[in-house]
């Protein structure tokens, strides 16, 4: 173990696949010369060179096409976006090429390509640059959408997504680059796609949380310990496909669940939990299921304005004490 | 580097192919037409669903340019694709399956006849939104230099690509790159039912690829030979020199969008159609050879037998097969380990 920030971590995951696999190659804006907008790549043109390391003009749909026609052709691309924003230019290719040429191929070509780079609400950058873009992705059979939290999520659930015969979606975080934590130097680290972690255990609340929304929701936890509410804190990790059968785990232990997301809340992973949630466990829950969300607005830009559209701490704790005081407690 | 339209005729070499090569571009071209006259019947029995884009009039530019690849080398192509997938090679019978929706399709059913692939024949689809696959053939590109390889690839489009972003990007990367991929613009003069004068600021196609620094011509479409010397050139160009390549055929569908445009008559006019038609790329290659006395008519007629034959059997085929079972909806979405 090694203690690192999300950035090197994400960087000793991009420099260990790309020296184990000879397939691997990175391509985007910045990624070569400039070392990455957010220095992601920092080193990797040194090592690797301009064949693999790979500069474009800016032109997203252009390059994402490119990576998955490489992929066809049996290469792995990691396609960056300088941040994720941008992949709405590429929207097509993800959702009408790589999403489904394994589907109407009939099997015949898969798209092992990873598209990854910064998403999520950010300080101050207004509301074309500070989104949530993960509702864009998870809807689509044939995607995988990946949102590591932690340096050793962002470390181990990077390698999966190369080593993954798909394409991935995999949306990082400004605002985490600079977070430290213990990152596995193993270069055999895998964190499996698809699996969920309990990252706090609890016994009064299920607190379902991904990204800047998980840390926000730790120091709510440790609020509500003090006036003795016990927290269980699940992260998905993998939003698509989504690990239920932890988060069901948790529900039936706790009985309560409040959702966590950045984003809007309309139509949003709140939503779609609640419904799993809904189904398969409606006779464990205690109190209804409480969703906490971006407000239903585009990103602002004055200070005062973007706190009032992302969910805080007190929002959470707000909305723990509402689904346990339900049930009386 | 650029030139204006290039007729075999004009070609002081003569003929150019031996009449085992003619036979082969006649037949190749009568299967396509065939199959499109079959696929059209298909359409109206309503054994074919969807949307269906008929090649007819165009066969002369997938049979011209596939007649110089190897088959390693891959093609691409758009929705109007069935004419390039069976000339690249693929067994008309699994191609009607797939156009009739059964299990023995190319893709098992689940593409039809807008995605069409064949990893047998390097054929990469059957692309639906219009642009979005030449991006994707200059990563195919990309992958051949990766490796070192000396491939190329065949990326058709029709001229109602031209104004999308995608086919600017893809220009762009693949020169910036010096990429081995030949864009071959399949001009019939209508994107659907918007000319090309209605669509295009610069309606002479080839002259973009001035734009991009990448050797560009135009070619006369109708013509199988004109069309096979002109890619000829540029894939020993593109294989050599790893540098990408721009032709522009100009060619005519006979026949109009899809089946749901059945006359084509709102856009264009009767007599525009009738005119075309007397330059039809079979007939005039049928002439042709019957002129230069590499084939006679009766040898002609045992090849239009012999394909007519072969599409009968491949609707045998196609209408024989099962349907796709149910379990099918759930499989080829993720690839796993």
């Amino acid at each position: 173990m090694a203690v690192m920030t999300y950035r090197e971590a994400l960087n000793m995951a991009l420099r260990e696949e790309m020296r184990r696999d000879p397939g691997v190659f990175v391509i985007g804006e910045e990624v070569g010369l400039y070392e990455g907008a957010y220095k992601v790549t920092q080193g990797l043109l040194k090592e690797f060179g301009p064949q693999r390391i790979v500069d474009t003009p800016i032109a997203e749909s252009g390059f994402t096409g490119v990576g998955i026609g490489a992929a066809m052709a049996g290469l792995r691309p990691v396609v960056e976006m300088m941040t994720f924003n941008f992949a709405l230019l590429a929207l097509d290719q993800i959702v009408n090429s790589a999403a489904k040429m394994y589907y109407m191929s009939g099997g015949q070509f898969n798209v092992p390509i990873v598209i990854r780079g910064p998403g999520g609400p950010a300080a101050q950058l207004a509301a074309q640059h500070s989104q949530s873009m993960e509702t864009y992705f998870y809807h689509v059979p044939g995607l995988k959408v990946v949102r590591p939290t932690t340096p050793m999520d962002a470390k181990g659930l990077l390698k999966s997504a190369i080593r993954d015969d798909n394409p991935v979606i995999f949306i990082e975080s400004e605002t985490l680059y600079n977070v430290k934590g213990e990152v596995p130097e193993d270069p055999d680290f895998l964190i499996p796609l698809g699996k969920a972690i309990v990252r706090r255990e609890g016994t009064d609340v299920t607190v379902i949380a991904y990204m800047g929304m998980m840390y926000r929701a730790m120091e709510a936890a440790e609020e509500l310990e003090k006036e003795g509410i016990s927290v269980e804190l699940v992260d998905p990790r993998t939003l698509r496909p989504m690990d239920t059968e932890t988060i069901i785990k948790s529900v039936r232990k706790t009985h309560r669940v409040v959702v966590v997301e950045a984003g809007a809340g309309f139509a949003g992973m709140g939503s779609e939990i609640a419904a799993s949630v809904t189904e398969q466990a409606f006779d464990d829950l205690d109190a209804p299921v409480e969703r906490v969300t971006g407000a239903n607005a585009p990103m602002p830009y004055a200070r005062n304005l973007e706190k009032l559209k992302t969910p805080s701490k007190d929002w959470i704790v707000a909305a723990v004490r509402r689904v346990c005081n339900a049930n009386g407690s | 580097m650029a030139k204006t339209l290039t007729r075999s005729a004009a070609s002081p070499s003569g003929f150019g192919v031996d009449a085992e090569a003619a036979k082969r571009l006649l037949s190749d071209m009568l299967l396509i037409r065939r199959f499109e006259e079959k696929a059209a019947e298909g359409y109206a029995l309503g054994k074919i669903g969807g949307f269906l884009h008929l090649y007819i009039g165009e066969e002369a530019v997938a049979v011209g340019a596939t007649s110089v690849l190897r088959p390693d080398d891959y093609a691409i192509s758009a929705y109007r694709e069935h004419g390039h997938c069976l000339a690249k090679g693929s067994d008309p019978k699994r191609v009607m399956a797939e156009l009739y929706g059964r299990r023995d399709g190319l893709s098992k059913g689940k593409g039809g006849s807008m995605h069409l692939f064949d990893r047998s024949t390097n054929f990469l689809g059957g692309h639906a939104i219009v642009g979005a696959h030449l991006p994707i053939a200059v990563g195919v590109a990309f992958a051949i230099k990766y490796r070192g390889g000396d491939q190329v690839i065949v990326c058709y489009f029709g001229d109602g690509a031209v104004p999308e972003g995608e086919f600017h990007e893809a220009m762009n990367l693949a020169a910036l790159w010096k990429l081995p991929v030949i864009f071959l613009c399949e001009n019939n003069r209508y994107a659907m039912g918007t000319s090309v004068e209605r669509a295009l600021a610069q309606t002479e196609i080839w002259k973009f690829g001035q734009t991009y620094g990448i050797p560009a011509e135009k070619v006369d479409g109708m013509d199988v030979l004109a069309v096979r010397d002109a890619v000829g050139r540029a894939v020993a160009r593109t294989r050599e020199q790893k540098i990408p390549a721009l032709i522009e055929v100009d060619t005519y569908r006979y026949r109009g969008h899809s089946m749901r445009d059945p006359a084509g008559a709102v856009y264009r006019t009767k007599e525009e159609v009738e005119r075309e038609k007397l330059r039809d790329p079979i007939v005039l290659f049928r002439d042709k050879i019957i002129t230069a006395g590499l084939l006679s008519e009766g040898d002609i007629r045992a090849v239009e037998k012999d394909m007519n034959d072969r599409i009968d059997e491949a609707v045998t085929f196609a209408d024989a097969s099962p349907e796709p079972p149910g379990e099918w909806l759930f499989t080829d979405i993720y690839k796993e380990a």
